[in-house]
C-alpha cells in the first residue's frame, strides 16, 4: 500500500513500478475493441515522474501501440483540476474516438477524472461500464449502479471507464514483453502539449491538504469464545449500545 | 457564506445520503439551499425544505429524465455561477460522482471526495477525508472557489427541520454535448428492503457461510433487526449473492449504525468498504481473523449457531 510522504502531505510515488490494476482492464478492453474492430491504434497516455515508464511498458507488452507520458516536475503535487487540464490537453493533441479509464485511481481512490476530462473536451461520458460494444460511431455501453442495469448510448469521440467486471486482463507474452521496449515511448512536457505551468501542479490546483491524522480508534473491543452464550453476549452489547 | 447541494431522487423520494448531506450543511450554514434535477421533481421541493433547504432550485425538464451526469453538470455550474455558491456538496454514488467530477471542470474548482466529515475552522471549511485504504485521515480544504465537496454515504444523519423552502424554478440550458450520451435501457429491481447505502443495520456474509444457502439466516437477522444484507467480493464472485450487496474496493462503501460481520476474515479490499462504521461486531471461526482487530465486539465461533439464537433472542426483545 502506497503512503503519505509526512513533509509535503503528497502521496510518495517513488518507487512505484506496477501498472494500476484497473487500469489493465481498460488496456485490455481497448486492445479487445481494435481487435475486433481489425484496425486501429491503441496509445497509453498517463501523467507522472519518467520512471512512470517502467509501468507503462506493461501495457505495452500486453499489446498496446505505442506511448505517451507527460513528465514534467512543474505537474508534481496536481490535484483533480490541474491532472484533468493536463490529459484533457494530452488527448486533444491525439484526438481519439475514445478515451478509456480504469475503474479508480490506487492512490487516492478517486472515481472522479473521465467526468472532468470529458467535461473539458465537452465529450459524452459514460462511467462504471461492465460491457461495452462499438458499432457505427456509436459506443453502447452497460454498467451497474446502487439500483441496477442501466443501458447507455452515446455518439463517438466518448470518454468511458470500465469496471473491473469488464474482462479479465491478458498476461503479456514473452514475445510481447521483448517487443515492448522498441514501442514509441513519447516524454513530453507541459510546453510540449501547450499547457501553461500555471494550471499545472500545486499552482494549477484547487485543494489542499492540511494535516494527516491516523485513523480514529475503535476504542476498546471485546473478543469472546462462543460458549452457547454469545448470542445473548451480542444482544446484551447491542442493547447496551441503543442498536435495538 | 452560502451552500448548495445536489439532491439525487430515486423513484419518489429523494436519497437519504443527499438529505444527510443536506442536514449537515444546512447545521453549518443557514443559507443552504438544494437543487433537484429531473423531470417531475417540482414534487419533491418540500422534502428538500423539511431536511433544510432555505431555497429549494427546480429544474425540472423531460431531457433531464434519465439520470445521467452531463445535464446536471450544466444546471448546477450554472446555478453557481448566477448566484456565487461558496459550497456546493454531493453525496457520493455513481450519478453525483459524474456530476461533482464534470462540475469540477466546467468551473476549475477544487474537489475532495471520500469525506466523511465536513467542520467550519475559523471561517473556513475543513473536510476529513478517510485516504489510501482508510490508514489515514486527511484534513483537506481548498484553494478558491467554489468549494466542493463528494461526501461518503452514511457520513451524515438527516435531521427534520419541518421549514418550508423558498422554491425557484430554474430555466435549462444544456450544452451540445451533454445529450450526446442517452439511456437506452434501464433495468432497476424493484428493492424490497432499504439498499446497503441506505440502511442503518447491515448483515454481511462473506465465504464463512459455506455457500448461497447460508444467507437465509442473515436475510432473518437482518428482517429481525429492520437492515439490510451486503456481501464480500469473494460470495459475489462465485455467485453466492448478487453485485449490489458488495461491499468494499471493488463495490460499495458504507458507514451503517451497526455493522455485523459474518464469516468475514476483514481482507483489506473489503475493511475499506465499511471500517467507517459506527459499530462492528464479527463472528467468525478463524480467532486470527483480520476482522476482529477493527470490530467492537468479536465472536470466535460458529455463525450457523450464534446468527440462528440472535435472530431469535433479537424478534423475543422487539415483540
Amino acid at each position: 500500500m502506497r503512503r503519505m510522504d509526512p513533509a509535503t502531505m503528497r502521496v510518495q510515488r517513488s518507487g512505484d513500478r506496477s501498472l494500476n490494476a484497473f487500469d489493465l482492464n481498460a488496456v485490455e478492453e481497448a486492445l479487445r475493441l481494435k481487435e475486433a474492430a481489425g484496425d486501429g491504434e491503441v496509445i497509453l497516455l498517463s501523467m507522472g515522474p519518467a520512471q512512470a515508464l517502467d509501468s507503462i511498458r506493461k501495457g505495452l507488452a500486453m499489446g498496446a501501440d505505442r506511448a505517451v507520458l507527460v513528465a514534467d516536475d512543474a505537474a508534481a503535487g496536481s490535484d483533480l483540476v490541474a491532472t484533468s487540464h493536463v490529459l484533457a490537453k494530452a488527448i486533444e493533441r491525439e484526438s481519439p474516438d475514445l478515451v478509456l479509464f480504469g475503474q479508480q485511481a490506487s492512490d487516492s481512490d478517486g472515481a472522479v477524472m473521465w467526468a472532468a476530462v470529458a467535461d473539458r473536451l465537452r465529450l459524452p461520458v459514460i462511467s462504471q461500464i461492465s460491457e461495452l460494444e462499438v458499432s457505427g460511431g456509436q459506443v453502447t455501453a452497460k454498467r451497474q449502479t446502487e439500483f441496477g442495469y442501466d443501458k447507455i448510448r452515446a455518439d463517438l469521440p466518448a470518454v468511458l471507464s470500465v469496471s473491473d467486471a469488464v474482462n479479465e486482463p491478458r498476461y503479456p507474452s514473452l514475445k510481447g514483453i521483448m517487443g515492448a521496449k522498441k514501442k514509441p515511448q513519447d516524454v513530453v512536457s507541459l510546453a510540449d502539449i501547450g499547457v501553461d505551468a500555471s494550471r499545472a501542479g500545486e499552482a494549477g490546483s484547487r485543494t489542499t491538504v492540511r494535516a494527516l491524522n491516523p485513523p480514529p480508534s475503535r476504542g476498546d473491543n471485546q473478543k469472546i469464545e462462543d460458549d452457547g452464550t454469545a448470542a445473548q453476549k451480542i444482544l446484551e452489547f447491542l442493547i447496551e449500545r441503543k442498536l435495538v | 457564506m452560502s451552500t448548495l447541494v445536489f439532491l439525487e431522487h430515486h423513484g419518489s423520494g429523494i436519497q437519504k445520503g443527499a438529505l444527510g448531506v443536506l442536514s449537515k450543511a444546512a447545521a453549518l450554514d443557514p443559507d443552504t439551499a438544494g437543487v433537484l434535477v429531473g423531470s417531475g421533481v417540482a414534487a419533491l421541493a418540500a422534502e428538500a425544505g423539511r431536511f433544510g433547504a432555505a431555497r429549494v432550485f427546480v429544474a425540472d425538464d423531460p431531457a433531464l429524465e434519465a439520470p445521467l451526469p452531463q445535464g446536471r453538470v450544466d444546471v448546477v455550474s450554472g446555478l453557481v455561477r448566477d448566484h456565487g455558491f461558496d459550497n456546493v456538496l454531493f453525496a457520493a454514488s455513481v450519478l453525483a460522482t459524474d456530476v461533482a467530477g464534470g462540475v469540477s471542470a466546467r468551473l476549475d474548482a477544487g474537489l475532495n471526495w471520500d469525506l466523511v466529515d465536513l467542520v467550519q475552522e475559523g471561517g473556513d471549511l475543513v473536510g476529513k477525508r478517510a485516504a489510501l485504504g482508510d490508514s489515514v485521515y486527511v484534513d483537506v480544504g481548498w484553494s478558491g472557489g467554489p468549494r466542493l465537496g463528494l461526501v461518503r454515504s452514511g457520513s451524515f444523519e438527516p435531521v427534520e427541520h419541518g421549514a418550508a423552502g423558498a422554491v425557484e424554478n430554474v430555466s435549462v440550458q444544456l450544452e451540445d454535448f451533454s445529450s450526446k450520451a442517452t439511456m437506452v435501457e434501464q433495468a432497476h429491481e424493484e428493492q424490497t428492503g432499504p439498499s446497503i447505502e441506505e440502511a442503518d443495520i447491515l448483515v454481511a456474509g462473506g465465504r464463512g457461510l459455506g455457500g448461497p444457502e447460508g444467507f437465509g439466516i442473515l436475510e432473518e437477522l437482518a428482517a429481525a433487526l429492520g437492515g439490510a444484507v451486503a456481501s464480500t467480493r469473494a460470495v459475489v464472485d462465485s455467485g453466492w449473492y448478487p453485485y449490489a450487496t458488495q461491499v468494499g474496493q471493488t463495490g460499495k462503501t458504507v458507514s451503517p449504525k451497526l455493522y455485523i460481520g459474518c464469516g468475514i476474515s476483514g481482507a483489506i479490499q473489503h475493511k475499506v468498504g465499511m471500517q467507517t462504521s459506527q459499530v462492528i461486531v464479527s463472528i467468525n471461526k478463524d480467532a486470527n481473523a483480520p476482522i476482529f482487530d477493527f470490530s467492537d465486539f468479536g465472536v470466535v465461533g460458529d455463525l450457523h449457531a450464534v446468527i440462528p439464537q440472535l435472530t431469535a433472542l433479537v424478534k423475543e426483545r422487539k415483540a
